[in-house]
């Protein structure tokens, strides 16, 4: 099982992991042997996933841009979703 | 959104229209290569270096490949290090907007020119082993090149790019898939491939001593399944089974003309890596169309793309579109017939030619003829001439 990330970590994109150009009309996370395709809430997961926010950071802002969601849901989202990305050796917690 | 869609009736129907973009491009810049692995994936006729493209010509295909909707290119031989142009090439993959992968023997390479590539834009570098340790990866390979691997993947470890491992396994080395283990550990990639040899190419003439046993495959499973829990959220662990003892088969390449184009070192555009064992196939060559017109018009990638070609067993199979039939060159190099039903489905009326074949590596004769073997008993992949 994956586990829980800790809240005071900073999730970094991992080696060989990066967002494609912001001109593409598509946002994908590219990595080894994939590319994961980014909607809405994704992509601003992945682009604060930079190595400054702490990963309470990024459910505190991403609360304040889903203002309308349940905020536990929001929270539960986001450490399921960093989780798998971890998983997937998409992203380091440092 | 209820109701049925163009798009599906046409799949019903068995008909094309909706033809997808291609996600990756597998780049052949050469068939040169410093090793000479018996299993080698390459075609028994290899390019020759005159008739490689240069790297003019790969920067204008690399555009085309992006327009086309590509998001990755692997650069793949032969040995792409073997090209001298290769940092060019590599900045113009990245250039044109490119996730760039890198799929090499790691020779010859030291850490100056490893600095350009990745200033050049490298995303990704998979290197490849042939076994645990010096003297089986030599047995594999035809040359002594281990102890400069295990140099190489410390150097790009050193770096912030992505690395993966990949262990090429069969009869002969996986005796050593523990030690394997231990190797990735030691080195700790993001990813690790551990890929059992399928048939085709030169793997297809030497089968007899690469096919594992299924005592040996069993085994195999067990240590990878405990290899996998052990190292989650370290290193992704990958493991490809042989196509002989699958029991349906793999979805190749995404599906013929799906998501991945081929290119040759001259150029010729392929649906896949061994499509050119296949009979009666003319392949376009990028020096005389655009890719975009390739790979949506020409016959080759038109032939067994969607449902039409195939036999009724697959038409009327609810895995049809899970694994589009299976693969054509393994149909065709079992079977004589490029059309038929992929031979390792356990619904294919001629699966008793795969079952014979496992027969034979596993009973008790082969089991002492086949182990332990000398280099004399192999057919080494040579240089092109």
């Amino acid at each position: 099982m994956s586990s829980r990330p800790d809240p005071q970590s900073r999730p970094r994109l991992a080696p060989g992991c990066r967002l494609n150009e912001k001109s593409q009309p598509q946002r994908v996370l590219l990595m080894p042997e994939r590319a994961l395709r980014l909607n809405g809430p994704s992509l601003e997961i992945i682009e604060r996933c930079d190595g400054n926010h702490t990963v309470r950071q990024i459910i505190t802002e991403l609360q304040k841009l889903y203002s309308k969601a349940e905020p536990q849901k929001v929270e539960e989202d986001i450490l399921g979703y960093l989780a798998r990305l971890n998983e997937q050796r998409a992203v380091d917690f440092e | 959104m209820s109701g049925t869609t163009p798009r599906t009736i046409c799949t019903q129907l068995g008909m094309n229209t909706a033809i997808p973009n291609p996600l990756a491009l597998v780049a052949e810049l050469t068939h040169r290569c410093p090793l000479h692995c018996v299993y080698c994936s390459n075609p028994l006729e290899l390019t020759k270096r005159e008739r490689e493209l240069p790297a003019e010509a790969w920067a204008r295909v690399l555009r085309e490949a992006a327009e086309l909707g590509v998001l990755q290119v692997d650069f793949t031989g032969g040995e792409p290090l073997a090209r001298p142009d290769l940092t060019e090439i590599v900045r113009a993959a990245r250039a044109a907007g490119l996730y760039v992968s890198l799929i090499t023997s790691g020779l010859p390479l030291d850490e100056k020119r490893l600095n350009e590539l990745i200033a050049a834009g490298l995303d990704h570098f998979q290197l490849s082993f042939q076994g645990a340790q010096e003297e089986s990866a030599a047995l594999a390979s035809g040359t002594r090149t281990h102890a400069q691997k295990l140099c190489v993947a410390r150097w790009v470890k050193q770096r912030r790019i992505g690395l993966t491992l990949n262990f090429v396994i069969h009869r002969q080395n996986l005796g050593e898939l523990e030690d394997m283990v231990r190797l990735a550990e030691e080195v700790s990639p993001g990813r690790v491939e551990f890929a059992h040899v399928q048939y085709y190419g030169w793997a297809f003439e030497n089968r007899a001593r690469l096919l594992p046993s299924r005592e040996q495959l069993n085994r195999s499973l067990e240590i990878i399944k405990q290899a996998e829990e052990r190292l989650r959220g370290r290193i992704r662990v990958e493991y490809v089974v042989p196509d002989y003892y699958a029991k349906y088969p793999k979805a190749c390449m995404g599906g013929w003309g799906c998501k991945v184009l081929l290119v040759k070192p001259d150029g010729d555009v392929l649906p896949c890596h061994a499509a050119n064992v296949l009979p009666g196939m003319k392949f376009e060559n990028v020096q005389a169309k655009p890719l975009r017109t390739i790979w949506y018009e020409s016959d080759a990638f038109e032939k067994y793309r969607g449902e039409e070609w195939m036999p009724e067993l697959c038409r009327s199979c609810d895995r049809r579109s899970q694994d589009f039939g299976g693969c054509r060159c393994q149909a065709f190099l079992l079977t004589h017939d490029a059309a038929a039903t992929d031979p390792v489905c356990t619904k294919s009326p001629q699966r008793s030619l795969v079952d014979s074949i496992l027969a034979d590596v596993n009973s008790a004769a082969s089991a002492a003829h086949l182990a332990p073997i000398s280099p004399s008993d192999w057919l080494y992949r040579p240089n092109p001439r």
